[in-house]
């Protein structure tokens, strides 16, 4: 059974949730990051605090990560439809990997920020630096580690999605696990997926990793 | 003179949930150019708020902050931030960038106002000699001690040449030496540039050392002000009695009504019997009388020492003393 068809869809398979992932994540934080800078700077301590943006905001995020991702991706199969025109594979399944992931971005990018310490904020302000500049030379700069260490831990939940997209026809290996696996009966299939799907998110864990730390100079030496 | 900074009738109050904190109540003090100006006060007293109402970081809740004659509560929000350009200010923990070079540290005010990056870096490397730091360009704020970092925030605040810096307890991290270098630092550069330069502290001894002006602030008021030799010569003021004569309060009253009389006959007088006695049982004993002589070595005579109320301290002192080999002798009603 492990003829060039089977290993061909493998490989195709692995290929599609790594695009599928990938480029969720980027569009995912497209939204996120912004959203989540908004979150940060309309705070009650924040460098423009206005209450009424912060909590449309706050509650808008909290709507969105409260529903399931399965609901969502059904929820929104008419959205998808109009931006993708059809509502199964790959490329369909982006847009609520997206929007399902954004808000969730919005938070790990809020609680990087929030890390930033405010002396260095303020020496910033007492220097007559204006909002863009301390958004991003000092906010997003001095929480590059933090942010990093974030966007590995979303590469790999929106991995894990993509797989559960997998049970209503999203394509990738969570689609091959479930249609071979799981309606076939052909568990060996099933191993090898799971196992693909683990090397993936091992190796973006490392390669994450590694960067956060090269990239801090935080640590001495 | 020319007044740098004039600050008239300045109030700052915190509104808590629960309650408002009057932090600065209605102060008026002119800042000339040129001065090294101290700001003391025991914490809490609102030194750290008035000095954040001289760059708007804090805005004043009434009262107004003129820098050179121009109000800044007048200013627009562009305005403002071109002013503080020229007020730079360095902090007790340093506030540098930590995922900078030195060097890119430095040019950071550089970019804000727009400048060059070649000229910036030129000038970021003159500043980094000026502050005696020139080998440590290409290393990260985590590889330096606190003084080499404070320096690096110096130089950071001279990169734009401002007329004024404030110091917000910019020693009060450092030990004893650094703290030294630091404030001769800071004194080289108001001589050699003319900075107008505001101390905010708590430590006597860094007014003592560099300030030619000192105000004190007292639970949000303005106590007394004036030159430092005025006001630390003839303090007028409670606040500034207890500002200028720190460490005196440890002094107290003795009030003990015991009294013992202990005659030296054998032991040696190059043991300080009594201090170690002090030392060992912590707490003070009163010398009511001493007449005691050295004669080859041994201390002879006889000395009266009034005992600390606390029983069980007087009686560790008695059994101190006659361990020592000393005669003692309670005195009923002894009158010194």
């Amino acid at each position: 059974m492990w003829d060039s068809t089977t290993i061909n869809m493998l490989i195709e398979g692995t290929g599609a949730t790594l695009y599928m992932t990938l480029l969720s994540t980027l569009m995912a934080y497209v939204i996120g990051l912004p959203l989540g800078i908004a979150l940060v700077v309309t705070a009650k301590d924040g460098l423009r605090p206005n209450a009424v943006v912060y909590k449309v905001l706050d509650i808008i995020v909290n709507i969105v990560r409260s529903v399931p991702f399965l609901i969502l991706l059904i929820l929104i199969i008419p959205l998808t439809k109009v931006i993708v025109g059809k509502s199964y594979g790959s490329t369909a399944t982006i847009v609520p990997l997206t929007l399902a992931a954004a808000p969730f971005i919005a938070r790990l990018v809020e609680s990087s920020l929030q890390e930033v310490d405010r002396g260095v904020i303020e020496a910033a302000q007492s220097m007559g630096a204006g909002l863009w500049t301390i958004i991003w030379k000092v906010l997003l700069a001095e929480a590059r580690t933090s942010l990093i260490v974030g966007a590995t831990i979303a590469t790999g939940t929106i991995l894990g999605y993509s797989a559960m997209a997998g049970t209503v026809g999203g394509g990738g290996l969570g689609d091959i696990a479930i249609r071979y696996g799981y309606y076939r009966y052909q568990t060996d299939i099933m191993i090898v997926t799971v196992i693909l799907l683990v090397a993936l998110v091992q190796i973006m864990q490392v390669i994450g990793m590694k960067l956060s730390r090269k990239l801090d100079k935080r640590i001495t030496g | 003179m020319d007044t740098m900074i004039r600050i008239q009738n300045v109030s700052k109050t915190f509104e808590g949930k629960e309650s408002t904190v009057e932090a600065l109540k209605n102060i008026t003090l002119d800042i000339h150019k040129g001065d090294i100006y101290g700001i003391i006060g025991m914490s809490g007293a609102g030194k750290s708020t008035l000095v954040r109402c001289l760059n708007f970081l804090e805005k004043p809740t009434s009262g107004t902050v003129c820098i050179e004659g121009k109000d800044l509560s007048q200013m627009t929000e562009p305005e403002l931030r071109e002013t503080r350009t020229k007020i730079a200010m360095i902090f007790q923990h340093f506030n540098l960038l930590m995922q900078r070079t030195v060097l890119d540290n430095i040019c950071f005010p550089m970019e804000i106002t727009g400048c060059k990056k070649k000229e910036a870096r030129e000038k970021a490397k003159e500043l980094l000699k000026i502050v005696d730091l020139s080998e440590k360009a290409k290393a990260y704020p985590s590889q330096l001690s606190g003084g080499q970092k404070q320096r690096v925030a110096i130089a950071r605040a001279l990169a734009m040449d401002p007329k004024i810096l404030l110091c917000d307890e910019a020693t009060s991290a450092l030990d004893p030496t650094t703290t030294k270098s630091i404030l001769s630092l800071l004194k080289d550069i108001n001589k050699q540039y003319g900075i107008t330069i505001v101390i905010i502290t708590h430590e006597m001894a860094v007014v003592q050392e560099i300030c030619s002006h000192v105000a004190i602030i007292d639970q949000g008021n303005l106590a007394e002000h004036g030159l430092v030799e005025d006001v630390f010569s003839r303090p007028q003021t409670q606040a500034a009695k207890k500002l200028v004569f720190q460490g005196d309060h440890h002094h107290t009253n003795m009030t003990g009504k015991r009294c013992i009389r202990i005659v030296f006959t054998e032991n040696s007088s190059f043991e300080p019997v009594i201090g170690n006695m002090v030392l060992e049982c912590k707490a003070p004993a009163n010398i009511l009388l001493a007449d005691t002589q050295d004669i080859n070595g041994i201390a002879h005579g006889q000395m009266i020492l009034q005992l600390p109320e606390d029983e069980q301290i007087a009686n560790r002192m008695i059994h101190y003393l006659e361990d020592r080999k000393l005669t003692v002798e309670e005195l009923e009603n002894y009158v010194g």
